[in-house]
């Protein structure tokens, strides 16, 4: 099954012929207005502008002071470094331990992610595909744990974690990941699974296909898109959760890379070492911007679809 | 065929079921018991004492406040972050013969929300560091030096210092939301105001804000739950201390975490758990309520 058989995910693109209604609407009227329309447009410019500033400057002001020394940090925040400081990079990944940090990420993430997708797709395939009592009652359920205040879980999750043994484990924190990402992964690929053909898993049921088989060969590969776009949502979701690992992952060996970044800046014990602080800060940050920027249209859509639907 | 379906349908659903139930919901069902006992964690003995952590949460002044700081948050960052995400998306729409850069601004003003929010408090903690901070600094630049001070060491601007870090970083996100709704408006009502001689702002008004107005709503959900649970960036940006500014700052979350895991008063953090679902509760029926108006098909 080549994967251009695979339905566009179900996600409100917005239509680029649709885009400015002004502009259509403006076409309508007559000539003398369009100049006014320009200078309006141009007008439009300045709050914008100004918005991108405030965005961008903070972060390539982030990147800078990673590369300046300390006494230029503190006496001449707004200059350029004389001499690029790389060590600073060094410092962050060794001393403050920023590798550790996230080499236990990735690992965590691997797994968690993983999960995530595997668990989520099943149950949204039978809740979406099959009638069975209590189908929507299991939907439900799971839609609860969207207004559920993470707060709330926290101290008996704590206890329970370490009653099971997993507390500072890399799988129980993965679990737990992998269990709170299910409610908004799970209405998102129900959504997504309902809009697949259902022709094609009937048919390959008719050929002897088991069930399993028609899944994992047929209905997965289909469901590639939306798998893809909660991938991405997960992974930022997972790389940039703070609070389950604060809670769950206490051993210092064991931090997480949000966290570990957290719990530098908290006990100002690293404040003597600005320099590899603001690297620190840059090397957690470039996983999400080179993942913004390769999927950022389908993150957009995968994170406002909740909202427009909602 | 029958036996056949089931034969999937409940291995596929289990792990999904038995991974929530352990991890989710068990632990807020045993957060609403574990909030009616005075435990301390240590031993395995939880005295019940019935309503009395939420009494007494409710007669201690320093809980009070923190959660009335949520209610001032819960006011502003709607307001505010819907105000500029809306001002933006409608420039973008219908602002002119379309706008240059806009899928440029669209990338940049998105960008923060993928960003921990780890990273975005600790830059901002430098951005309003009092000595060599880039907000001060510029304050200087521009000559309005009397205005700079120690953002979030004074206890009159700390909350707001924070505040605003919160919208800075949502405002793109919304934006986004409002301006997908926008575009699925047909265009031929527009086309029909403008025959009618309708100004742009009454389009906007009379046209645009009423068939968006469901995605408005959620909005004021999805911002009032983030104003209830608002913890990362204070944490981050005040270390979530006991300092007199970081006081200033603190939020029902932060004095929860603070109950829990620095006084091991669970039974109480737990109490504070519960308020906050409660609270989140009413907060959406309430905002359903208010805001309901007649839906249009279109």
């Amino acid at each position: 099954m080549s994967t251009s058989m695979a339905p566009a995910p179900p996600i409100d693109e917005p239509n680029p012929e649709n885009t400015p209604q002004g502009a259509t609407a403006a076409n309508l009227d007559v000539a003398g207005a369009s100049r006014s329309e320009r200078v309006m447009g141009l007008l439009a410019q300045i709050p914008l502008l100004i918005w991108a500033i405030m965005v961008i400057f903070p972060f390539l002001w982030m990147i800078m002071t990673s590369l300046k020394t300390n006494q230029e940090i503190l006496f001449s925040p707004w200059s350029f470094p004389d001499v690029l400081q790389w060590e600073n990079f060094s410092n962050a990944w060794n001393e403050a331990r920023i590798g550790r940090y996230v080499l236990n990420s990735v690992i965590v993430i691997s797994m968690s992610l993983t999960g995530t997708l595997l668990v989520s797709a099943m149950a949204a395939y039978v809740i979406s595909r099959f009638q069975f009592p209590g189908n929507r009652f299991i939907f439900y359920l799971f839609m609860a744990g969207l207004m559920f205040p993470v707060f709330l879980g926290l101290v008996p999750l704590y206890f329970l974690m370490d009653d099971l043994g997993i507390k500072d484990t890399y799988h129980g924190l993965a679990l737990v990941y992998i269990a709170y990402s299910l409610p908004f992964t799970i209405f998102f690929l129900v959504g997504f699974f309902k809009t697949l053909p259902g022709e094609v898993a009937e048919a390959s049921t008719v050929d002897g296909a088991g069930p399993y088989r028609t899944f994992f060969q047929i209905m997965l590969p289909m469901a590639k898109p939306g798998l893809i776009a909660m991938g991405i949502f997960n992974f930022l979701g997972h790389w940039n959760q703070y609070l389950l690992p604060l809670v769950l992952m206490q051993n210092d060996d064991m931090r997480m890379l949000s966290q570990g970044l957290g719990m530098l800046a908290i006990q100002q014990g690293y404040q003597n070492d600005y320099g590899a602080l603001f690297a620190a800060m840059t090397i957690t940050m470039v996983p999400t911007l080179i993942v913004y920027v390769i999927f950022q249209r389908r993150l957009e859509s995968g994170l406002t679809a909740g909202a427009l639907k909602g | 065929m029958n036996h056949h379906k089931y034969r999937l349908v409940i291995p596929f659903l289990l792990p999904a079921l038995i991974l929530y139930g352990v991890f989710v919901l068990f632990p807020y069902g045993r957060a609403i018991y574990i909030s009616l006992t005075s435990w301390r964690g240590v031993s395995a003995n939880m005295p019940f004492v019935g309503m009395d952590n939420y009494t007494r949460l409710l007669n201690e002044t320093r809980f009070m406040e923190a959660l009335s700081r949520n209610g001032q948050l819960l006011i502003v960052l709607p307001i505010v972050t819907i105000g500029i995400a809306l001002t933006f998306a409608a420039l973008f729409t219908q602002g002119g013969a379309g706008i240059r850069g806009s899928g440029f601004y669209r990338v940049v003003f998105f960008f923060p929300q993928v960003i921990s929010a780890v990273i975005v408090g600790m830059l901002f903690t430098y951005v309003y560091n009092p000595t060599y901070g880039l907000l001060n600094a510029f304050l200087d630049l521009i000559g309005l030096d009397s205005l700079t001070r120690a953002w979030l060491g004074n206890a009159s601007t700390v909350l707001w210092a924070i505040a605003a870090v919160a919208i800075w970083s949502s405002v793109g996100f919304y934006m986004v939301i409002f301006m997908a709704s926008m575009q699925s408006i047909p265009t031929s009502f527009y086309e029909a105001a403008v025959l009618d001689g309708a100004t742009r702002w009454r389009q906007f008004r009379d046209i645009t804000l009423p068939l968006m107005w469901e995605t408005i709503r959620t909005a004021l959900i999805y911002i009032a739950i983030a104003a209830l649970d608002f913890f990362t960036l204070v944490q981050v940006m005040t270390g979530g201390g006991s300092s007199a500014s970081a006081r200033k700052a603190e939020v029902a979350a932060i004095y929860m975490y603070n109950e829990a895991f620095g006084q091991s008063r669970w039974g109480s953090a737990s109490a504070v758990g519960v308020i906050l679902l409660i609270l989140t509760l009413l907060l959406s029926v309430i905002v359903m309520r208010a805001t309901r108006r007649e839906t249009y098909e279109f």
